[in-house]
Parts: structure tokens; C-alpha cells; sequence
């Protein structure tokens, strides 16, 4: 797949062989023979058997929270996130530098302390937990806390997809709108939104795909009820607690066969919106 | 910056004042955005961050050294350390040789290549620990033979460095491919046309223009190996003093709930997280600054 001897256009450079070679054996050994294991177990049961797993009521509640907690969460980042993007590309601020590398806290932040330090704050004595409970929501423990930690998570995802974008748009192309009497409105609708649209679409995805295998920031808020806020890969570390090893991955191809479509759908996102950006 | 032509886009304040009288809102809707954008960033990372640092030092400073200091915290940071030392440097090496294969070189396949070096981003962190219990776990491929020769891996630390190295896996050659991209490969060719070795010209001219972005890939590629949870939950077996990483401990703190030691020990990784980020915006400038230079030193104008 990775021919050596094909044309290469610039030869001149030592270490081409070296370099590819160590970059394959290490992607071997570390990601992909660990990968192709999953499928490997999974197919050592029969399609019927693979079928009761992943189609059992408890799977597919665990399945139905994780994807559907997921699109809710990476839809309030798209809005919000967009927002964000807008307010550090366009205004200026006080404190806007420390607000702007703030924006990558929760992907430096260790998923676990995310966990317990959302917990407090929601559950029914904590910061923001006490005054819901007054009104009658319930956060901490139900699929509501769930949204919460993976709208934290998914945070950077759209901002930092979005932000380059804008801050590169022509500022040339906004005035001739203005100059030919389009509105503010106008102009965000009908020439900025629909430049900006696939980089929203990327960081849409970006986001959903990493919050449907959270683990790290969910198990804490969520109260891992069997069924009701079970996440699928707590299912998955369930199974393999009782030596499940084929339920473990028979849930978790299906998982990573979501994902795989995911990234395939976030590149060709990337590729439309690369395209775009030349254009204009 | 692009190109040898200088843009013409300068743009004078005058004309700048004008522009931006036709590409901004009015004053109220733009500081509703403004008021709204901080109110979420508020809630959703402030709060978070205010939390973590008055709870580990909600018992005092006492509580929070001795917390911090006790045996079982001491041997779960020093097991996170050693993870981290042989992580890091491992995915550096890599990052360099595929960011060197990717950027510097065409081939067939390139495309697919860069996507399976992305692909462990987007696998859940539980899968990443299931994929090596399936290996070398007790009914896993190879989990016989390891036990007929009396070798741990899993529910042991070689277990959690191996999951860690393929949790942090493509950070480092993330951040490198698109900076050795973007140097082309004019200056590493005059080098070897005059006679440098491949190394020497590596250490001598390719390493000094990456170097901002290697530095960037080794604090975040620390940052997460640090600490990743998920992952290191799946193959570590929880064992106290032994197979402890610093987020473990945290867990194991927590459900037993001492919350104020919990978030002691949270508290050095959320230090860990916004170090990080001080470093990243350090960096950022540090980069900006060179680019200027060059571009003074070469009578570029923007």
C-alpha cells in the first residue's frame, strides 16, 4: 500500500526509507495489531450471537444515552461554541488573551478531575446543584449531568475549528455586501454563515465524536444506573469485569465501526471546507 | 507572509476605521454577544476550575500537604512520572520520523496514513484499554504464554505505559507535519547539496525551525499522558501503592469520599492543565515574534 519505489518528487532528501519504515512499525505495533484484536474477538462468535449482544435492551439503552447525549451536547457547542469564535475573532475586550487560551482548558484538564470537580458543582449541594434542585431539576445523576461534562469536553472542538476561519475571511468580501446595501443580518446569513458553514459541520462532529466515547468526566455525574445512565463504555468496562471478553467487544466494534464513520465524514468535512477557503 | 510579492493589503487606520464601521454590529448587540459568550466560558470553565482549588483547600493548608504527601499519593505521582518519561519520549521519536516521512516526502497512501495515525483521537479511551486486555490479559491472545512465563503486563505498569503511549500516540507528529509542511524543503536541500550528512542537517537546520512546535507536542503529549483516565482504568487492576496513576488515585478518593484529598490531588493536575496553557500561549507569541523578525530582516512588508 505504501510503495517505496513509486515516483518520488523529491529524492534529494536522506531518510525516506528510514523514516516510513519506523512510522509503519511503530503504527503496527502500538495502534493497529492492538485495534484489529477487537475484531479478531468479536468474530470469534457467530453473527447471531453478536446480534443478541449488541441488540440486547441493556446495550441498546447504554447506546441510545451515549449517541443521543452526545448530538444534544455537540448541538449547544455548535450554537455556543460559534458564538465564542465570533466574540474572540471579531471583538476586542479586556482579558480576552487569558479567555482566549482558556477556550483549550478542558482538553488539557485530565477527563477525571473534569468528573469530580462537575460533580460537586451539580449534585443537590453543590454550587449550581443547590439552586436547580430549588426549581426542581435534577442534574447531577441523570442524563441532564451527562450533557453538562460532555458539553464541557466538547468545548475547544468548535471554537478552534471555527476561529481560524474567521479570522482569515476577507474582510473585503463583507463591505461589498455592505456597499450593495445588504444589512448586518443579511450579510451573516447569506455571505459568512454558508463560508463557515463545513468548519461548523467539522467541529459539530469533532465534538460529537469524542463525547460519545467519554468516559473519564461522564462516570462521576452520571450515577450509572443500569439502563437509565448507563453510558456504553461503562457497559464495556462492566463486561469485561465479568470476564466477558466477547460481550466487551462485540459492544465496543459497533462503537468504534460509529467512530471510524465519524472520521471519515470529519475528513471529507475538512477536504469541502480546505476547498472553500481557496476559493474565496 | 505568503509568496514573494508583498500584499497589498495594507491597510492604513483610516481605511481601517472605515472597514470596520461596515464589519461590525452596533454597540449593544455586540456587547450582548460579548456578555453571553463570557457567561457560558463562565459557567463552563470557570466554575469548573474555581471548584477544583477552593475544595482541596477547604480543610486548609495542613489537610491539603498531607494529602498530597501521603504514601499511596506519592507512589500513584511517581508511577504517573515514570508513565509519562517513557511515553513522551517514545511518541517524540515517532512524531519525528513520521512528521519527516509525511511532510518532507510524497508517496501513495499518504492521505491513509495520516488518517490511521489520527485514528486513536477518535476511539473511546475504554476501548483503548480493552484492545490490550484482549491481548495480554488472563484470556487474551497472549495472556498463557505470559503467565506460563510468570510476565505481567496487565493490571501492572507495563499495561498502563502502553495504553498511555496509544492514547497520546499522534500528538506530537499533529503538531510537526504541518510545520515541517510549511518550511518546505528548500533550506534541508541546500544543506545536503553541500555536504552535511542526513543528521547533521536534521540537528542543524531542521530541528531549530520546528522547534516551537516540538516543545507545544511534548507539553501536551506530557499534559495528557499525565492525565489519561479512561484508558489506564481499564488495564490497571486499581491496586493501591502499585498500579495507581495520579487520576486513579483521584477516583479512588473520591468514591470513598474524602473530597477534600481528592481534590488536593486533582488540584496538581489541574496546576499541570493551565501550566499547559501558559506554555502554549507563550509559545504562540515566541513563534509570532520570529515571524516577524524574519520578515524584517528580509525587507518583507505586509
Amino acid at each position: 500500500m505504501f510503495a517505496l519505489n513509486t515516483k518520488l518528487k523529491r529524492r534529494t532528501l536522506p531518510g525516506f526509507r528510514l523514516s516510513l519504515g519506523y512510522t509503519i512499525l511503530y503504527l503496527s505495533l502500538i495502534v493497529l495489531i492492538p485495534l484489529s484484536m477487537l475484531f479478531i474477538k468479536a468474530s470469534t462468535l457467530s453473527f447471531a450471537q453478536f446480534w443478541d449482544i449488541v441488540s440486547a435492551p441493556r446495550t441498546m439503552a447504554a447506546y441510545r444515552l451515549s449517541f443521543g447525549t452526545a448530538l444534544i451536547s455537540a448541538s449547544i457547542n455548535a450554537v455556543f461554541g460559534f458564538l465564542v469564535a465570533w466574540v474572540l475573532a471579531r471583538y476586542s475586550f479586556p482579558g480576552k488573551r487569558i479567555i482566549d487560551a482558556l477556550v483549550d482548558f478542558p482538553f488539557a484538564l485530565p477527563t477525571a478531575v473534569a468528573g469530580i470537580a462537575l460533580t460537586s458543582i451539580y449534585s443537590p449541594n453543590g454550587w449550581v446543584g443547590q439552586y436547580l434542585a430549588q426549581i426542581g431539576i435534577k442534574a447531577a445523576y441523570t442524563p441532564l449531568g451527562i450533557v453538562i461534562a460532555l458539553t464541557f469536553i466538547g468545548l475547544p472542538f468548535v471554537v478552534r475549528t471555527i476561529e481560524p476561519v474567521l479570522q482569515d475571511l476577507d474582510p473585503e468580501i463583507e463591505e461589498a455586501a455592505a456597499c450593495l446595501g445588504a444589512n448586518r443580518w443579511l450579510t451573516f446569513s447569506k455571505v459568512i454563515f454558508p463560508i463557515l458553514l463545513p468548519s461548523l459541520l467539522t467541529g459539530f462532529t469533532l465534538s460529537f465524536a469524542r463525547a460519545v466515547g467519554e468516559y473519564g468526566s461522564v462516570i462521576f455525574i452520571a450515577g450509572n444506573m443500569p439502563g437509565k445512565t448507563e453510558i456504553a463504555p461503562l457497559l464495556i468496562i462492566t463486561k469485561l469485569e465479568q470476564y466477558d471478553y466477547q460481550g466487551a467487544a462485540a459492544i465496543a466494534v459497533v462503537m468504534l465501526l460509529v467512530s471510524l464513520l465519524i472520521l471519515i465524514a470529519t475528513n471529507f468535512l475538512q477536504w469541502i471546507s480546505a476547498k472553500r477557503i481557496g476559493m474565496s | 507572509m505568503v509568496g514573494g510579492l508583498p500584499s497589498f493589503k495594507i491597510r492604513p487606520i483610516a481605511q481601517q476605521s472605515r472597514s470596520s464601521h461596515l464589519r461590525t454590529e452596533s454597540g449593544v448587540i455586540k456587547w450582548i454577544l460579548i456578555g453571553v459568550a463570557l457567561l457560558y466560558l463562565g459557567i463552563f470553565l470557570i466554575l469548573p476550575l474555581a471548584c477544583i482549588f477552593t475544595t482541596a483547600f477547604s480543610k486548609g493548608i495542613v489537610a491539603y500537604t498531607q494529602a498530597i504527601t501521603e504514601p499511596d499519593a506519592l507512589a500513584a505521582i511517581r508511577l504517573t512520572l515514570l508513565t509519562a518519561l517513557i511515553a513522551v519520549p517514545l511518541n517524540v521519536i515517532f512524531g519525528i520520523a513520521a512528521s519527516w516521512a509525511i511532510a518532507k516526502f510524497d508517496f501513495i497512501g499518504k492521505n491513509f496514513l495520516l488518517t490511521l495515525i489520527d485514528l486513536p483521537l477518535s476511539v473511546s479511551p475504554v476501548i483503548s484499554g480493552l484492545i490490550f486486555v484482549l491481548l495480554f490479559g488472563a484470556q487474551g491472545t497472549f495472556g498463557p504464554w505470559l503467565i506460563e512465563h510468570g510476565i505481567k503486563i496487565i493490571f501492572a505498569p507495563p499495561a498502563i505505559i502502553l495504553a498511555t503511549i496509544f492514547v497520546t500516540f499522534p500528538l506530537v507528529a499533529r503538531e510537526l507535519i504541518p510545520i515541517m509542511k510549511a518550511q518546505g524543503n528548500d533550506e534541508e536541500e541546500a544543506a545536503i547539496t553541500l555536504g552535511a550528512s542526513g543528521f547533521k542537517t536534521f540537528m542543524l537546520v531542521t530541528l531549530p525551525n520546528i522547534k516551537w512546535g516540538l516543545l507545544y507536542g511534548v507539553i501536551l503529549c506530557n499534559a495528557r499522558a499525565m492525565g489519561e483516565f479512561g484508558a489506564v482504568s481499564v488495564v490497571s487492576g486499581h491496586i493501591r501503592g502499585l498500579t495507581n496513576t495520579l487520576p486513579l488515585h483521584i477516583e479512588i478518593l473520591y468514591n470513598e469520599y474524602h473530597f477534600s484529598a481528592a481534590f488536593a490531588a486533582a488540584s496538581l493536575l489541574a496546576l499541570l492543565a493551565i501550566v499547559t496553557l501558559i506554555a502554549k500561549s507563550i509559545i504562540e507569541s515566541g513563534m509570532h515574534r520570529e515571524i516577524e523578525a524574519t520578515q524584517i530582516t528580509s525587507g518583507e512588508k505586509r
